[in-house]
């Protein structure tokens, strides 16, 4: 069997992918919180348990990683605000850039209906499955689905078929 | 038709989701056959499967960046040999050789590294007010920020029993990348710097090479994905020594 580390490696592009919703589409953002899953994964390898779900493992590192990225950025600026203020430059020059529609309507969405929908639609997983990673019942997992979904169909679907009939 | 259990949209999605069972599956699929306005609704929302696919599965097939690839570990005593026998052939060859690299690589070091680390140093070293953007009160912060930036593991080394002690450092634009700056200084307010930055594969870790610029002495190496450039406006030799202390501590830890 393969060791652990490269266990890991085979999943990079899963976290590149999951991290790239999570950040709505910014690259550099995405592939540091990568770095920092990636990091703390091989540091608690030996809390893995051998035989079971590496990828929901991972993914849930990742979650975890971001939540808590969130909530210090919550707290106010730290003193690291000169390289914030930078991302945010470059954010906003790359928000200049036309972004189509999908990636739109998902950006919109607020984050726990993101990596759901994720989850569900792209990583094809098993609802208990999401709600163990996202440490949430079952049905809330199902729920948020359902809200992300409509949202994504009426900005996807309903509102381009009304936008063509008042064209017509 | 009726049916035990009302069908909600939480059997539509775990319908779409193919996580219904059989059973119930075959009860949804019957409904849906009644309720066309639901099932056109589903076929939209597997309209905005299709989408999200079309958005989200070309990420898989990108390539993996360097910084995030993960390598075996080399041995620590093979680091350490490596290290005494760099050391050892570096003083001997190195440093007065520039042939050691190819041509295209020589020029590739010559303006990523060895042009924005001289510039760099003639630029802050005079500085007398705002020599560093982090000083070194920071250090810990200084490092993980700059390793962060750089998405490299970056270390400061400890210059202090050549009497040099470490100001601070700061983060840099450089050729086509970013790059950090560790400035030291000595009691007679002399100042060296350590410019570090990442360098595009070079064909092998170089040894130790001399360059100079007007005043200005650099000994600079390749390590992996790093480039350095070790500055100062002082005796080679003197600038040699540190250059290998500087090193035997990016390397042995």
């Amino acid at each position: 069997m393969k060791p652990v580390e490269l266990q890991i490696a085979d999943y990079i592009p899963q976290l590149r992918r999951y991290a790239r919703v999570l950040m709505r589409g910014d690259v550099v953002q995405a592939d540091d919180l990568v770095q920092d899953c990636v990091e703390r994964g091989l540091q608690r390898v030996s809390l893995w348990q051998r035989g079971t779900n590496l990828r929901a493992w991972l993914f849930t590192i990742m979650h975890n990683l971001y939540v808590n990225q969130v909530k210090r950025n919550m707290n106010g600026p730290d003193f690291v605000v000169l390289e914030d203020a930078q991302k945010d430059r470059h954010e906003r020059a790359d928000s200049d850039v036309a972004v189509n529609d999908i990636q739109q309507a998902l950006n919109n969405l607020p984050s726990d209906q993101r990596e759901i929908v994720l989850f569900v639609s792209i990583e094809g997983m098993k609802y208990q499955e999401v709600a163990k990673i996202l440490d949430i019942p079952e049905g809330t997992v199902m729920s948020r689905l359902a809200r992300a979904r409509k949202q994504l169909r009426t900005s996807l679907v309903v509102e381009k078929r009304q936008t063509l009939r008042r064209v017509k | 038709m009726s049916y035990e259990t009302p069908i909600t949209d939480m059997d539509l999605h775990a319908y779409l989701d193919g996580q219904l069972s059989e059973a119930r599956r075959i009860q949804v699929e019957n409904w849906l056959k009644q309720n066309p306005d639901r099932l056109k609704e589903l076929n939209e929302f597997q309209i905005v499967d299709r989408e999200l696919h079309q958005l989200l599965d070309p990420i898989i097939k990108e390539p993996v960046p360097d910084h995030l690839q993960i390598r075996p570990r080399k041995h620590f005593f093979y680091r350490v040999a490596a290290a005494a026998s760099f050391i050892f052939i570096g003083t001997i060859i190195g440093w007065q050789s520039n042939t050691m690299l190819a041509g295209s690589d020589q020029q590739q070091i010559q303006h990523h590294l060895i042009q924005p680390a001289n510039f760099a140093h003639v630029v802050f070293s005079a500085e007398k007010k705002h020599p560093v953007e982090v000083d070194a009160t920071q250090e810990q912060h200084l490092i993980k920020w700059l390793s962060k930036r750089l998405h490299a593991d970056i270390k400061a080394p400890n210059l202090l029993q050549h009497g040099y002690e470490l100001v601070g450092g700061r983060l840099l634009p450089s050729t086509n990348r970013m790059a950090a700056q560790f400035m030291y200084q000595n009691k007679a307010a002399n100042r060296i710097t350590l410019y570090v930055r990442r360098i595009n594969k070079v064909d092998a870790d170089s040894m130790f090479q001399f360059s100079n610029t007007g005043s200005v002495n650099t000994f600079y190496w390749i390590e992996g994905e790093l480039g350095y450039a070790l500055s100062g406006e002082m005796e080679r030799s003197e600038l040699l020594t540190m250059a290998r202390s500087t090193y035997q501590q990016l390397n042995i830890d």
